[in-house]
């Protein structure tokens, strides 16, 4: 490797009681591309944020080109050419492109804004990178990934050479990052140094030079990532043997729900046409498709939050005309939404007071909610599924993704749904939780339950599912056995080539 | 019908319109500049009483006019840093913080009043500042009465509204003001203080609110009673909602409402025989509504107004 550009030296940080970084040391090339591979709370997003400023570490130094770089001063990390791409973007919506990028670039006592001047630069970086936006359009009017073309724009106008990209691939769509690497990699070659955090292997063997994995706020391992295998990096991430667990073949039950021709239209888009699919008694029938192609409609018809306007929907055999939550919850059909902060659980409210929220009634006696009940109920939750970090009368929000997911889980499972509806379960989720939260899904089948699994995540779907449906623009294909399932023929029915196959066949 | 015609058609009218605008003006710019750095501040109906006071007593002790306005400025600012402390430092509720620095400032100006004027009866009066004409223009035909005879403060609070778009619109400051109100952590990820920001921009929008309520005393008036400032405080943080966040609009909402305001005064003494007078005195206030109604349909709000900002907390 050649002379390094940043070099961070035995960094140690602590929260109380937690070390959140232990004696870490990490140093990047010019044109290198090294990944921060870690699970949730292995430290990674706290040591980035000690390289722009943001903490000060109790110990260690930070060096870019030799020397050092004063604690706890983002504009001084700003100023050595270190940029930092947040995975919750710093941006603001209500303000153009321009502004969002030249934002604190000028002396605050200026007496005027050289918009010009910065428009010509920012289409120069634009140009040379290939990250094409148009400087005038209010940002919050963009897709997720122009906005996150902002924020690496944004640093790249802070003349940064060394850029720091916090998980940034959480939300994108396949299709976006496959494009944000290949941007990455054409940084590289032109001379600028990357890190990037990760917990995707996937990514990390295919858009790093080098891997450096952390585990437990300590630097465990650091390889070439030609000289490594997503195998061992699993390993070395989680500290033992990962398997995502396989299902069991089984014979699938009763049908307990039906759809056929069922069409959704809401705020005058159909969000969807004309959809035929059956669920099975302890079955999982896997949806794939490229997010915003109607799984939300799907999730929101099943879960009572939508009505359709034409079709038939049988539940356990009988037709069903406008379902209602109260309804959906009474008939047993388990919901695990696919924004968990958002629909899932509340964060400001306790853990016993989200596990209870969907069956108030049944913990409610003359008006009051009995909490001796609730607070046994939550705990025989976290017990049962194994949800850590928090007490039944601590905040939901300090759970981390993979402990709120498995208090959802719990929440709907305990009861033992017979339908249980999983929109996007282990997405967001580390190594770990997402093998914890396939085991459930397949205990759930395991125990009769009929599974809807709504997913992006090929090797999710193959893994869990039975049965195979597309969709594809409110559209569902005709379903495939697992069986049948390769990552090419799942491929090739995301992008609705079923749809042509019909065509002919007519 | 041509009463109507004739209240319009009176320079007095236009002229009054300017007078009854000028504290709005200045009050909402006030309330104005510290939304859009994030911070509510419900503070402003009383520190535009204390500025009414401390700028008339001022001025009542031997100081000129003009001296009065300042202390008023450095009085608000004094409030602003009260402001800021309890919510850009301790983060506490704006609207409770807010409020309560209302009712503080207020009892607290006439506290002070009654300290150092503690005569009853008739309240002792100053000599306020006289309009004066812009030589040339006040010299047109209707026009020139209408709207180039004014006091100096007037002039000054214009000329401030348009200062202040330049500033939030043209000037890195500017766009840093606007990023703080808008999401505070971006702001700081390049390289900005949120905090010293908000409190930069709560003292200034106080001091601005202080000199709104100079203007009572030493223009509009010349004597200061507890009850003057009358909810225009109120009304100014409305006007920041119908002006969008954006100053030259803010000019232009404080004249509507004046104009209405003015127009109601004297159609009270044309028709006040035949409708009791308190229905003219709603008509500011209805058609203020009707318009902030239209008017805030399309606004966009601070992304970030009301919300405390802590460090390394998203």
């Amino acid at each position: 490797m050649n002379k390094p550009v940043l070099d961070i030296i035995r960094v140690s940080k602590r929260f109380g009681s937690t070390l959140a970084n232990d004696d870490i040391s990490l140093s990047l090339g010019k044109g290198e591309i090294v990944a921060l591979l870690g699970e949730n709370g292995a430290g990674k997003t706290t040591l980035m944020s000690i390289l722009f400023g943001h903490y000060v570490p109790d110990t260690g130094r930070v060096l870019i080109d030799g020397q050092q770089l004063p604690p706890g001063k983002p504009r001084a990390a700003i100023r050595a050419g270190i940029g930092m791409v947040h995975q919750h973007f710093a941006l603001a919506p209500n303000l153009t492109v321009l502004d969002n990028v030249t934002t604190g670039t000028e002396s605050l006592w200026s007496p005027r804004s050289r918009r010009l001047e910065a428009r010509t630069k920012l289409m120069a970086i634009s140009q040379r990178f290939g990250l094409k936006v148009d400087p005038d359009a209010r940002l919050g009017d963009l897709s997720v990934g122009e906005q996150q073309r902002v924020e690496i724009l944004k640093a790249l106008y802070n003349e940064a050479r060394i850029l720091v990209l916090d998980e940034p691939t959480a939300v994108l769509t396949q299709i976006e990052s496959e494009r944000l690497f290949t941007t990455l990699k054409d940084m590289a070659a032109q001379g600028l140094s990357l890190i990037f955090i990760s917990h995707k292997l996937d990514e990390v063997m295919s858009a790093a030079d080098r891997v450096v994995v952390l585990r437990g706020g300590r630097h465990v391992a650091e390889r070439r990532t030609t000289e490594t295998t997503k195998a061992e990096l699993a390993e070395l991430m989680v500290g033992r043997t990962v398997t995502r667990p396989v299902r069991a073949p089984s014979t699938p039950g009763e049908r307990v729900l039906e759809a056929v021709g069922v069409s959704v239209r809401a705020g005058g888009v159909d969000r969807l046409k004309s959809v035929d699919f059956h669920l099975c008694a302890g079955e999982v029938l896997g949806i794939i498709g490229v997010s915003g192609n109607g799984q939300a409609t799907l999730a929101q018809l099943l879960s009572g939050t939508l009505a359709k306007s034409g079709g038939d929907i049988r539940l356990f055999g009988k037709e069903v005309n406008r379902l209602s939550v109260e309804d959906a919850v009474a008939a047993g059909i388990g919901r695990i939404p696919e924004d968990r902060n958002r629909e899932g659980a509340i964060g400001e409210m306790t853990i016993w007071e989200n596990a209870i929220l969907e069956r108030l009634g049944s913990f409610a006696s003359r008006g009051l909610v009995d909490r001796k009940a609730a607070i046994a109920f939550a705990q025989t939750i976290i017990d049962q599924f194994d949800v850590r970090g928090g007490t039944p009368t601590s905040r939901t929000r300090l759970l981390s993704g993979g402990n709120m997911q498995k208090l959802i889980l719990g929440r709907n499972l305990i009861n033992r749904p017979r339908i249980l509806l999983a929109a996007q379960p282990a997405r967001g989720l580390d190594e770990g939780a997402v093998a914890a939260v396939h085991e459930r899904i397949l205990d759930a089948r395991r125990q009769g339950a009929a599974v809807l699994l709504i997913s992006e995540d090929l090797d999710e779907v193959m893994a869990l599912a039975d049965r195979i449906q597309a969709i594809v623009g409110g559209r569902l294909s005709p379903p495939i056995g697992s069986e049948e399932a390769s990552a090419r023929r799942l491929g090739l029915m995301m992008a609705g080539e079923w749809m042509q196959e019909a065509a002919h066949a007519v | 019908m041509s009463a109507v015609f004739d209240i319009l058609a009176s320079a007095g009218l236009w002229a009054a319109v300017f007078r009854i605008a000028t504290p709005l003006i200045l009050g909402t710019l006030g309330a104005l500049l510290c939304e859009r750095a994030g911070v509510l501040n419900l503070g402003i109906e009383g520190i535009m009483t204390f500025g009414a006071m401390i700028g008339w007593l001022t001025v009542y002790n031997g100081a000129d006019l003009w001296t009065g306005f300042l202390v008023a400025a450095l009085a608000g600012g004094l409030f602003g840093l009260l402001h800021a402390g309890l919510t850009v430092t301790l983060g506490l509720s704006q609207h409770v913080a807010g409020l309560g620095v209302t009712l503080f400032a207020a009892s607290f100006s006439y506290y002070v009043f009654r300290l150092a004027v503690p005569v009853a009866g008739t309240p002792p009066t100053i000599t306020p500042f006289q309009p004066i004409a812009i030589p040339g223009l006040s010299d047109l035909p209707f026009v020139g009465p209408a709207f180039f005879v004014q006091t100096p403060p007037t002039y000054v609070a214009i000329l401030l509204a348009l200062v202040l778009a330049y500033l939030i619109f043209r000037t890195p400051l500017g766009l840093a003001i606007r990023m703080t109100g808008e999401n505070p952590h971006a702001a700081e990820a390049q390289g900005i203080n949120p905090m010293a920001v908000r409190y930069g921009a709560v003292i200034a929008g106080s001091a601005l609110m202080g000199m709104a309520g100079a203007f009572l005393t030493l223009s509009a008036f010349n004597s200061f009673f507890p009850t003057m400032v009358q909810g225009r405080g109120w009304i100014c943080i409305a006007l920041v909602v119908f002006s969008s966040w954006r100053p030259e609009r803010a000019l232009l909402g404080a004249l509507l409402f004046a104009f209405f305001d003015g127009f109601q005064l004297r159609l009270q003494t044309v028709l006040g025989g035949a409708v009791p007078y308190q229905l003219f005195l709603m008509i500011p206030y209805v058609l203020s509504i009707a318009a902030l109604a239209l008017m805030a349909r399309r606004a966009r709000v601070p992304q970030a107004l009301m919300q405390p900002y802590r460090r390394g907390e998203r």
